[in-house]
């Protein structure tokens, strides 16, 4: 792509896309325009701005990515990602498309919403209006401008007031790369209405083995005295690149927690905005990233306190190996009229290997001044002196490491509430760090 | 004549860059409990954690040998699996790993190198609960992260326990009486005791006599300096009781003098 700028081929790209689109209605072409002008006028983004100064977009700018086209799954092969899906009502994406015959929406109370955004526009195309159109608070991001742009389909989940749902609703994005460099960018939004509570586990896989991109942009509105709980795991493949815009919009009294657990793809880069719209507003933010030679991972959050009484709890931990780099950014706002504001931040990292690399970026704005906040960063290894106690007492060397590791690891998996997703996830840390599983 | 468990020859050892260890030489018999005194400083932790294979501690001459084979070079988890046991001065807290999980890994990690059937959860929950009455041991602290916030006494009794389960040839107790009150002392002690026989020896490392009244060995070494300045039974850790470590230190220093005037002259 030498002789294009990726402006051009984002646009020629788009031009294509719309030609062959059909049956939109206007408003979400008009979206997609804007945006499309809108990411041309932000530019690709460069490793000049500060956003990027750690994650080099020139390796994305570089190729000529095309969107990626309608593939199938098999059964077996979501089925061998080994996640509980039956444990609630799940929707499943491939490439950016809904795939019907591997989701179920059984057993879901009828008061709830849940539907991919192509469904809907067939049956309440204006339902979807308000959530599509909206820019905030990623208007300058040129990346989520390119996934308002290109999305083909994803989710869209309401839960009305008062409804307390026990089972976890699964959001599961699949892709099926080919052999040239194919983009999608799936969407979804959750709406929790007033004193509603909901669990929302989001997925992200590859099947199969191929270069992708997956530029995600998903906005959760949790409304007043309403619970969201959401776990995202990115477990994509070594040839894929995963960027990833969620905003959280906490409104009075309301409580979202976000647990964010990065594995796979070659670059991971994951933007995470809080907004605490509302008088006692509380959001836990947690983090695991885990990565082995040759992975980045970069980490952004925003926790933007704009109402008083409102508190937030931040803990991201990283284990790295290998020769491997993951960067921790973690802004905290508090406005002048947030306060009483209570905010933590910690960011813990555990080096495992020589050429592991860590930038820990806490940032604290405060312009009120009643409220408590903290902040702090640590970067290890794996105590000597446990180790030794572990092998004192038989166990093997790798096996206290994985056990130590797995102890580090589990200050986040704890906060997931299914068991089987989290011995899961578990399972998948130490496969990936150690090339082994701990025997119960 | 049987195989001593274990025999250690003109032992020279460092902790890091430091010579602590000068020529050690020591023979156990199965069932034998010996006991090693010393002042601070004398290389008695060093010789644990030398018999251990703690990394960091390195033999530069001399022969350490456990049933008759050397053990330069084995691991820990090796030493851990032939039968060796160091219940730790200061046993370490892992934050995030149950008590009960760490003991079933570490009991069937043992098992498999012996060639005997790992247990399963039921199994193992009947092993430990026989266990546990010798220390006294609460189920609580089974599910607390190992001696995370446990007492001096609990992590003690945890060492002790860990001991039963374990099963080991040799058992190395390093200061395991350091900072308990006289009852926990006397309930780790009744359960060392309980562990004692004739197939099992015993390396008592400890800085006062007051536990050989409960552990009573069956010879006494005292150790400074790096050396074993003398070697005694019960009698010499009550002489040591009375008279304090000076006068050993001060004939040994007389002795080193003396040796020096032969050199000269």
């Amino acid at each position: 792509m030498s002789d294009v700028t990726p402006e051009r081929h984002w646009s020629e790209s788009f031009g294509a896309v719309a030609t062959a689109r059909v049956g939109e209605p206007a408003w979400l072409e008009a979206a997609r325009k804007s945006a499309i002008a809108r990411f041309v006028e932000l530019g690709f983004p460069t490793r000049g701005h500060e956003e990027w100064k750690y994650t080099n977009p020139a390796s994305i700018a570089k190729i000529a990515w095309a969107p990626a086209a309608a593939a199938s799954v098999s059964r077996a092969a979501l089925d061998a990602l080994g996640l509980p899906l039956a444990e609630g009502p799940h929707l499943v994406f491939v490439n950016g498309r809904l795939a019907a015959e591997l989701s179920s929406v059984a057993g879901l109370d009828p008061a709830v919403t849940l539907a991919s955004h192509s469904q809907l526009l067939a049956s309440e195309p204006d339902a979807l209006e308000t959530h599509l159109a909206r820019t905030e608070p990623f208007d300058d991001r040129a990346f989520a401008a390119l996934a308002r742009a290109f999305a083909s389909d994803g989710a869209y989940v309401r839960i009305p007031r008062d409804h307390d749902l026990e089972r976890p609703i699964w959001l599961v994005f699949l892709s099926a790369p080919g052999a040239e460099p194919a983009a999608s960018h799936p969407r979804f939004t959750v709406v929790a209405e007033a004193s509603s509570r909901a669990t929302i586990c989001e997925v992200h896989a590859t099947i199969g083995a191929g270069p992708h991109l997956g530029n995600t942009l998903s906005e959760f509105r949790v409304g007043e005295n309403a619970q969201i709980d959401h776990v995202k795991l990115q477990l994509d493949g070594d040839g894929a690149i995963h960027l990833g815009h969620a905003a959280i919009h906490v409104a009075r009294n309301a409580r979202a927690s976000s647990t964010l657990v990065t594995l796979g793809a070659s670059t991971a880069r994951h933007d995470i905005v809080a907004l605490l719209d509302g008088p006692g507003a509380e959001c836990v933010l947690d983090g695991l990233y885990v990565t082995r030679d040759g992975q980045h991972v970069d980490c952004r959050t925003t926790v933007d306190h704009r109402q008083p009484h409102g508190s937030s709890r931040e803990l991201f931990k990283g284990v790295l190996s290998g020769k491997s780099r993951a960067i921790f950014n973690g802004r905290v706002i508090v406005r002048r009229d947030a306060q009483k504001t209570d905010a933590q931040q910690r960011n813990e990292n555990l080096l495992l290997g020589v050429g592991a690399e860590v930038d820990s970026q806490p940032q604290l704005e405060i312009e009120a001044d009643d409220v408590k906040c903290s902040h702090g960063s640590t970067i290890g290894q794996l105590d000597d002196d446990a180790l030794f106690y572990l092998r004192a007492r038989g166990i093997g060397e790798a096996d206290a490491a994985a056990l130590l590791t797995r102890a580090f690891a589990a200050q986040i998996t704890e906060r997931i509430a299914s068991v089987a997703l989290r011995e899961r996830i578990e399972a998948l840390v130490l496969e990936r760090l150690f090339a082994r599983e701990l025997r119960g | 004549m049987t195989t001593p468990m274990l025999e250690i020859k003109d032992l020279h050892a460092t902790a890091g860059e430091t010579l602590i260890l000068k020529g050690i030489d020591l023979t156990i018999q199965p069932g034998e409990v010996h006991a090693v005194m010393g002042p601070n400083g004398s290389g008695k932790s060093t010789l644990a954690n030398v018999l251990a294979g703690k990394p960091g501690y390195e033999i530069v001459s001399g022969s350490v040998r456990f049933e008759g084979r050397d053990l330069a070079g084995l691991a820990p988890e090796q030493r851990a699996r032939e039968g060796i046991f160091l219940a730790f001065q200061y046993p370490v807290e892992i934050p995030g790993v149950s008590n009960m999980y760490f003991l079933k890994q570490a009991v069937n990690a043992v098992r498999a190198h012996r060639g005997i059937e790992e247990l399963d959860a039921m199994e193992f929950l009947q092993l430990i609960r026989e266990k546990m009455k010798l220390v006294e041991m609460s189920d609580a602290l089974m599910q607390r992260s190992l001696n995370e916030g446990f007492s001096g006494g609990e992590k003690k009794r945890n060492e002790i326990l860990q001991m039963a389960l374990l099963d080991p040839k040799l058992a190395v107790l390093d200061e395991t009486d350091s900072g308990l009150d006289i009852d926990a002392l006397r309930v780790v002690a009744d359960g060392v005791n309980a562990l004692r026989g004739p197939t099992r020896s015993m390396l008592v490392i400890t800085h006062y006599q007051r536990l050989l009244d409960h552990i009573v060995p069956d010879f006494v070494h005292v150790l400074s300096g790096g050396r074993i300045v003398k070697s005694g039974d019960k009698g010499l850790a009550i002489e040591l009781e009375a008279k304090g470590y000076g006068w050993l230190q001060q004939a040994e220093g007389e002795r080193s003098s003396s040796k020096a005037e032969t050199a000269a002259g």
